[in-house]
């Protein structure tokens, strides 16, 4: 039950090119800003649009080559969770469910059953003769994943399926649906722009941007080795670029900072955490190795701290207590010290010319 | 000049919508003063007046269901744009609306009389005949009535939300179940308002209808025909079939309105 992609689609100007394997039993997260394509993917996937190129393979069956031959998504094993779950307005929760096991052959009852069944594992059982108005955003979410699973597909598709959400809820489907994909044996493709699902729900994250794959890695990886300023941002971490020499990296956008790894040389890339950054008011004596002048540019709170981007060679986020910020009177335009100790400084090399999508796994052309 | 007058109604709206209330209402008011109630019930139980208005209702519910088995697909079609030339097909559709209803019989008399540019062979080569038939009545109404349901269901086609059909697809469904399933069932108060309003324009037809079946009593004399026949020989009669008539079509309406009504506030 494995999927495979390697495929380009073009939607009027616009081009996605993806190539991926994903095993049977992993969740695989495609994370990526508004108008990356991951609709465009889901599509594909789902035999909702043929792609121009390349190949998908369900199972080691080829659904779409981009020519002669094209499974469509009446005969795919796919089950998409849609955006805002697209539930039948005009059909009860049951026959919701039952739609698909129906549409494929089975009987009246046989379906009627198997509907109750999965909606039984999904704790909705008692919702099975409501109308999908008369159910929550919450309920929804599990009676859609139950109208997907129902037809036994090999593959899940979930487009944003916590994006309809309010914030409370999202958390406890977001932990629902943990479990729920954990006990699911085919391949689950999940689709979101919110990285915490993809961190808290994949086991691989495949990130988008701009119908490219720009970083394929585990959560783990995305968090420690950002490899665009689109992942970066979304882990909080300032990322920099630049030529690394001798134990000092030379950013590309001006400044240079001393590194722990003297043997790291050619383009390389820095990951700044916030937490690790120091302001001062003076130029500070210190063991810190890197220390830089700056401007604030803004302050922004964030949970306990307080989050200022500052303007300087490198310009970098720091993260610090509002009590140091209202001790020290920072303000937009106040001027500062940076201080940076090198053993905070996470580096290593961007595959290539250290440009967007280059180092990701598995992409072609 | 302050605030608080500029919030009335301008007079210049609240004047002619007087005036066009007033205009439509009227001559209904006026058909029902001047009806002879004291006779109404013994004219409208008359053998012809029955015909008359029971072949009304068999034609113009034959008509809605024919506009429908054919005329929704059409819809379905346009509202997509699947075919070449869409853009022409639907002026093409809409104007039966715009003809005067004489010049559609006569068009429908050019095509599919006796001597027809179809009519001409069916009638040699099957025996056919259509104008100045019950069939002839039925095709007359078609022809006028079915542009009113094609374009309801076409404004209610392209405003109905595609994910759902995606969504059935992706669960296995074939074309014909989604359509049957899901397309259909959702766009229902659309199909009810689209049908309610050409039934209605079928049931009132005259011109395409005298014009292409004659005026027979008992084979093409519809309602509306009837009405105009009496009319020339006695007013009362005239009267009493109109009321009948009114009060059908506005019986079946206002039956239907609720649909009606959240069916055309969606297309």
């Amino acid at each position: 039950m494995s999927l495979y992609l390697d495929c380009t689609v073009t939607r009027g100007d616009f081009t996605l090119s993806i190539a991926a394997l994903i095993e049977p039993g992993t969740v695989v997260a495609i994370l990526g800003p508004n108008g990356a394509g991951k609709s465009t993917l889901v599509r594909a996937i789902a035999g909702l649009h043929p792609i121009d190129a390349g190949s998908i393979s369900i199972n080691g069956r080829v659904v779409d080559d981009g020519g002669a031959t094209l499974a469509s998504a009446q005969r795919r094993s796919v089950g998409v969770v849609f955006q805002d779950y697209a539930l039948f307005p005009h059909l009860s929760v049951l026959d919701n469910v039952a739609f698909g096991p129906r549409a494929r052959g089975a009987g009246r009852s046989a379906s009627s059953a198997k509907a109750l069944e999965t909606l039984r594992l999904l704790g909705v059982a008692d919702l099975a003769s409501r109308k999908p108005g008369e159910i929550s955003g919450g309920q929804a979410q599990r009676v859609a994943l139950a109208r997907a699973l129902a037809t036994s597909p090999d593959v899940l598709l979930l487009d944003e399926p916590l994006a309809a959400l309010d914030v409370e809820t999202k958390e406890i489907v977001r932990a629902e649906l943990q479990t729920q994909l954990e006990s699911f044996a085919g391949c689950v493709v999940l689709i979101t722009h919110d990285p915490l699902d993809a961190l808290l729900l994949a086991d691989r994250v495949i990130v988008l941007e701009n119908g490219i794959v720009s970083q394929d890695g585990t959560p783990a990886e995305l968090s420690q080795r950002p490899l665009t300023d689109y992942v970066a941002t979304l882990m909080g971490v300032t990322l920099l670029r630049g030529e690394a020499a001798g134990g000092t990296l030379t950013l590309a956008a001006g400044g240079v900072l001393n590194i722990v790894d003297h043997d790291l040389a050619g383009p390389a890339l820095a990951v700044v955490r916030p937490e690790s950054v120091t302001l001062h008011l003076t130029r500070p004596e210190g063991s810190a190795r890197n220390v830089w002048q700056g401007n604030v540019i803004s302050l922004q709170p964030s949970h306990d701290r307080i989050r200022v981007l500052v303007d300087g060679e490198p310009s970098v986020v720091a993260a610090i207590t509002p009590e140091a910020a209202a001790d020290m009177r920072l303000a937009r335009g106040t001027g500062v010290w940076l201080s940076l100790k090198s053993l905070d400084l996470q580096t290593f090399p961007a595959g290539g010319a250290g440009h967007v999508g280059i180092g990701a796994r598995g992409v072609r052309g | 000049m302050n605030g608080r007058r500029a919030a009335a109604p301008p007079w210049f709206l609240i004047g002619p919508g007087v005036i066009a209330v007033a205009f439509l209402v009227v001559p209904l008011i006026a058909l029902l003063l001047q009806a002879p109630w004291e006779s109404f019930a013994s004219i409208i139980s008359t053998p012809s007046a029955m015909d008359a208005l029971r072949l009304s209702l068999v034609t113009s519910l034959i008509a809605t269901a024919i506009a429908a088995v054919i005329g929704i697909p059409l819809a379905w079609l346009l509202a997509r744009e699947i075919l070449p030339g869409t853009r022409l097909i639907r002026a093409l559709v809409i104007v039966p609306l715009l003809l005067p209803p004489v010049v559609s019989g006569v068009a429908l008399l050019a095509a599919f009389g006796r001597r027809g540019s179809v009519g001409g062979f069916l009638f040699d080569t099957f025996g056919i005949q259509l104008p100045f038939t019950t069939t002839g009545v039925i095709l007359a109404e078609t022809f006028v009535a079915m542009p009113f349901l094609i374009i309801t269901l076409e404004g209610a086609f392209r405003s109905f939300d595609r994910r759902f059909e995606d969504a059935a697809v992706t669960l296995g469904a074939s074309p014909w179940t989604v359509f049957r399933r899901i397309t259909i069932p959702l766009v229902g108060p659309s199909i009810i308002a689209g049908a309610a309003l050409c039934w209605a324009r079928a049931l009132g037809e005259f011109g395409a209808t005298i014009t292409f079946a004659g005026n027979f009593p008992g084979v093409t004399q519809t309602m509306p025909l009837a009405v105009y026949t009496a009319l020339e020989s006695d007013r009362d009669i005239a009267i009493a079939l109109s009321i009948l008539l009114l009060a059908v079509s506005v019986a079946v309406l206002v039956a239907l309105r609720g649909n009606y009504m959240r069916g055309a506030a969606r297309s």
